[in-house]
């Protein structure tokens, strides 16, 4: 006899595994502009990160003896490495990455009680990390050196590069934006100085700029992220709200000091706002269930980045600031809940209402 | 018309073209028909008849019994070949008192007497007689008509709305009917809204159903009935869905459609209310549809209450392959039948044979959080977070999240990419609940009865000791006067010495 099995009979033809693999499609023209970018060390950075993350996680389930495939197959470690390569400077060295995934995998999310179970995002854990631990490795940038380029390093001088720490070429180690800017306004040096040789909006669109593996790109990350709300896996409301949380306060205090804060498209444009915004706020473990908890958990995320890029020791605050509203998460989601039918936002019952009495 | 929008809701695919087209057929008569006396929700019907006795179709063969219940009625002429447990429409299938009718073939109809015209009849008649035709909600739901019927007459209902979404996938006996039977349909709601006094009466028609808006609509000229196309969705066909989508209101918590004025049937429904009125007919068939992947050639059949799945199945030409799941009634709300040797009742809407790419059973894994069951649930609910409580033990904690809101629809399951089977959380975790409640007041009554009983055990001891007591006082006193007494002879015998000396 079949064992008694409940309704509903249909299904959806959705499943966890293939969320997963549409999220890193949509992270693939990002990425793969990143390799392009930085040449064959930040290559060899990204297969470090997801080699590390597989091993470590079975290896892990193996030793609490979880099931290994399931969790091995649902691709939500690979896409964890993933998301830490891009976050990493790109011509990092290969332990930082392996570390990162080490930490990301095993700490931020198998510690906690594998999928699903995880308080923190475990990439920007893993990041937070690094950067903590290891702020020199973490904040090494280098310019632009495409793979088409004359000066870019070959496949073996990559492997160099990448693991046996061969140091950059000179002229080839950089500023970001926001750590340039930061220093600058540290030295009482105006804004539009600061800029100027230094800023160009339409190639940071693009993503021609030092910066972090696969964040620089705004524009191919953000086809990635509508592609994403286009097939339902997120809906808008934590990036845009993200965005929001970034853009007024920078709008409004551009207006008032223009000399002192950067502009919208600074913002924009830069660190790893776009990145953060799309694909590591709307991480659905770490954030909160409602559309009201959502716009609140993105406002959030976005009024602590641009803090932290203000007024904070740190030139780039996306990290930080969606750890910080993951910690709130629980909180957001005891508070912001949908109203339910039949009852008012408190949850009492509806008071009948019949058309004679009104 | 304007509508009004509805939360949540998903878009199965519907799998309605599969029975859609071909013409309701008439099931071939059965020779063996098994009728459980318990069709419908509320108490079962109590039996009439004996074994061997001749039976003529639509005769009585249980009577209702207490307030909420249905009759059921002879689907056929025939004899009473036994009274007793036959496996019923249910998971389980466990057996339930079931009368078993040979028919003869005949379909010899009993007496009726339709009134002339049945508009002239008053509310109360309607209700009656809807009632004595055995009527229940023929949506699935089985809530006997009449009770809802007289429920809404003392609560002034002002709108009536007739349920056509018919949102489960598969399923087209509502659509069928409507396109073939429209006029008596139309005939049937006038009859309802004259029962209730309803001066609103709005049909609600999935916009997958073009040709039964067509005929509904062609029917229901110069009639106060209004036929609104709604949008295609699920649970478009939920009472309370319907009811917000065409008025904007929303049936308060914890009460009843009948609380905002609005009264709620299937057209199924009043297709029966017709044939009881203006024909004197009670219900004693259905359109049901045979439909899913391994049925030969799926369509929608009118049968006799108490024929077996397996003669509808092989009247559609029987199975193309083997069922990977049997279903009655439609793949989102139906219960999986074990076996097809379990008969038709007048809640069952639809015999599936589904096949394995149509179930497609994925073993369940971790809630990753995404909240598409949020976005899906159309009742504003937080399936995952029920779902979180109900999973370490703690279904009062699911109630505070609003488990007694939710209508068991599905959707949630549905759109689960972790195939996590939320439904079944919710019922076991509203069984459990009810299992708990039963426990309290059954541990409250045991308590009741031991509290009852040792004051008794203390009162009997109580007067035991005070009859103890009162003895004792009793005996003491009868010493006490027979001592004084003897005190008196001594004394008497000592004066007498003295009276002597004296």
């Amino acid at each position: 006899m079949t064992p008694i099995a409940h309704s509903p009979h249909a299904h959806a033809q959705v499943s966890v595994s293939q969320v997963m693999a549409t999220v890193m499609l949509a992270l693939t023209p990002a990425t793969l502009f990143g390799f392009w970018l930085y040449g064959w060390p930040a290559i060899n950075l990204w297969v470090v990160a997801l080699t590390v993350a597989l091993v470590s996680e079975a290896a892990t389930l193996k030793i609490m003896g979880r099931p290994v495939r399931g969790a091995l197959l649902d691709g939500s470690g690979l896409l964890t490495a993933w998301l830490l390569a891009l976050s990493l400077p790109p011509w990092a060295p290969w332990w930082l990455a392996a570390v990162g995934s080490l930490f990301a995998v095993v700490i931020g999310k198998q510690i906690f009680g594998g999928l699903g179970q995880n308080l923190f995002n475990p990439a920007m854990a893993a990041r937070v990390m690094l950067l903590i631990s290891f702020p020199l490795e973490m904040t090494t940038w280098i310019a632009p050196l495409p793979l088409t380029s004359a000066t870019a390093p070959g496949f073996l001088e990559g492997l160099a590069i990448t693991f046996a720490g061969l140091p950059p070429a000179d002229g080839i180690s950089s500023a970001t934006l926001l750590g340039h800017v930061k220093t600058e306004l540290g030295r009482d040096i105006g804004l539009a100085q600061a800029l100027s040789g230094f800023y160009d909006p339409a190639g940071f669109a693009i993503g021609q700029r030092a910066g972090s593996l696969g964040e620089t790109s705004a524009i191919l990350l953000l086809i990635g992220g509508l592609a994403l709300i286009a097939r339902r896996i997120i809906t808008w409301h934590i990036p845009v709200s993200m965005l929001a949380g970034v853009a007024l306060p920078a709008l409004l205090f551009n207006l008032i000091a223009p000399e002192r804060y950067p502009g919208l498209d600074y913002h924009l444009l830069s660190g790893a706002l776009i990145l953060g915004a799309f694909f590591i706020a709307t991480d659905p473990v770490s954030s909160p269930n409602s559309v009201s908890g959502q716009l609140v958990f993105g406002l959030g995320c976005g009024l602590l980045t641009w803090i932290i890029r203000t007024w904070g020791g740190y030139p780039e605050g996306v990290a930080f600031a969606v750890m910080l509203m993951n910690a709130g998460t629980p909180v957001i989601d005891r508070y912001f809940k949908p109203r339910i039918y039949g009852r008012d936002r408190k949850g009492v019952a509806l008071n009948p209402v019949k058309e004679g009495a009104k | 018309m304007k509508l009004f929008k509805l939360r949540g809701g998903v878009h199965p695919s519907g799998h309605k073209d599969l029975s859609a087209e071909p013409p309701i057929r008439v099931l071939p008569l059965p020779n063996v028909l098994y009728v459980p006396l318990q069709q419908h929700i509320g108490a079962p019907a109590r039996h009439l008849v004996s074994v061997g006795e001749k039976v003529n179709k639509g005769q009585l063969l249980a009577a209702s019994q207490g307030m909420v219940s249905a009759p059921v009625h002879a689907p056929t002429s025939g004899r009473v070949i036994a009274i007793g447990d036959f496996p019923g429409p249910h998971p389980s299938g466990l057996e339930m008192p079931t009368l078993t009718i040979e028919a003869d073939g005949d379909e010899r109809w009993i007496d009726t007497e339709p009134p002339s015209n049945p508009f002239a009849l008053s509310p109360e008649e309607i209700a009656l007689r809807v009632g004595a035709a055995g009527i229940v909600g023929l949506g699935g739901a089985a809530f006997p008509a009449a009770v809802k019927l007289n429920l809404s007459r003392n609560s002034e209902v002002h709108t009536l709305i007739m349920n056509g979404g018919e949102c489960e996938p598969y399923l087209t006996c509502d659509d069928r009917l409507m396109r073939e039977r429209a006029s008596q349909i139309v005939e049937g709601i006038r009859l309802i809204a004259h029962a209730t006094g309803a001066s609103e009466i709005l049909v609600g028609i999935e916009a997958n159903k073009p040709e039964a808006i067509a005929a509904m609509r062609a029917a229901s000229v110069a009639s106060p009935v209004k036929v609104v196309q709604v949008p295609a969705m699920y649970p478009m066909g939920s009472e309370k869905q319907m009811i917000q989508v065409l008025t904007g209101q929303e049936v308060p918590a914890g009460g009843r459609a009948a609380d905002i004025g609005v009264l709620v049937h299937n057209v199924g429904t009043a297709y029966a209310v017709q044939q009881a009125l203006c024909l004197g007919r009670p219900l004693v068939s259905r359109i049901v549809t045979v439909s899913g992947g391994a049925i030969m050639a799926p369509g929608n059949l009118e049968a006799p209450i108490g024929a077996l799945a397996a003669d509808l199945v092989r009247a559609c030409g029987g199975l193309r392959i083997d069922a990977a799941r049997l279903v009655l009634g439609g793949p989102m709300m139906g219960t999986q039948l074990s076996s097809l040797d379990v008969p038709l009742v007048k809640g069952s809407s639809g015999v599936l044979a589904l096949t394995r790419a149509e179930v497609e059973h994925t073993r369940p894994g971790p809630c990753i959080r995404c909240s598409s069951c949020v976005r899906a649930c159309p009742m504003g609910l937080l399936p995952l977070e029920m779902a979180a409580r109900i999973r370490v033990g703690d279904p009062a904690g699911a109630v505070d999240w609003g488990l007694k809101d939710c209508i068991a629809c599905g959707s949630c399951s549905y759109v689960c990419p972790s195939h996590i089977p939320l439904v079944h959380y919710f019922n076991h975790a509203k069984g459990d609940l009810a299992a708990r409640e039963r426990l309290k007041m059954k541990n409250e009554a045991t308590k009741k009865l031991a509290d009852e009983r040792s004051e008794r055990m203390a009162r009997i001891v109580r007067e035991r000791e005070e009859a103890a007591r009162q003895r004792a006082a009793k005996k003491a006193a009868a010493d006490a006067a027979k001592k004084a007494a003897a005190e008196a002879v001594a004394a008497a015998a000592k004066q007498k010495p003295e009276e002597v000396t004296a």
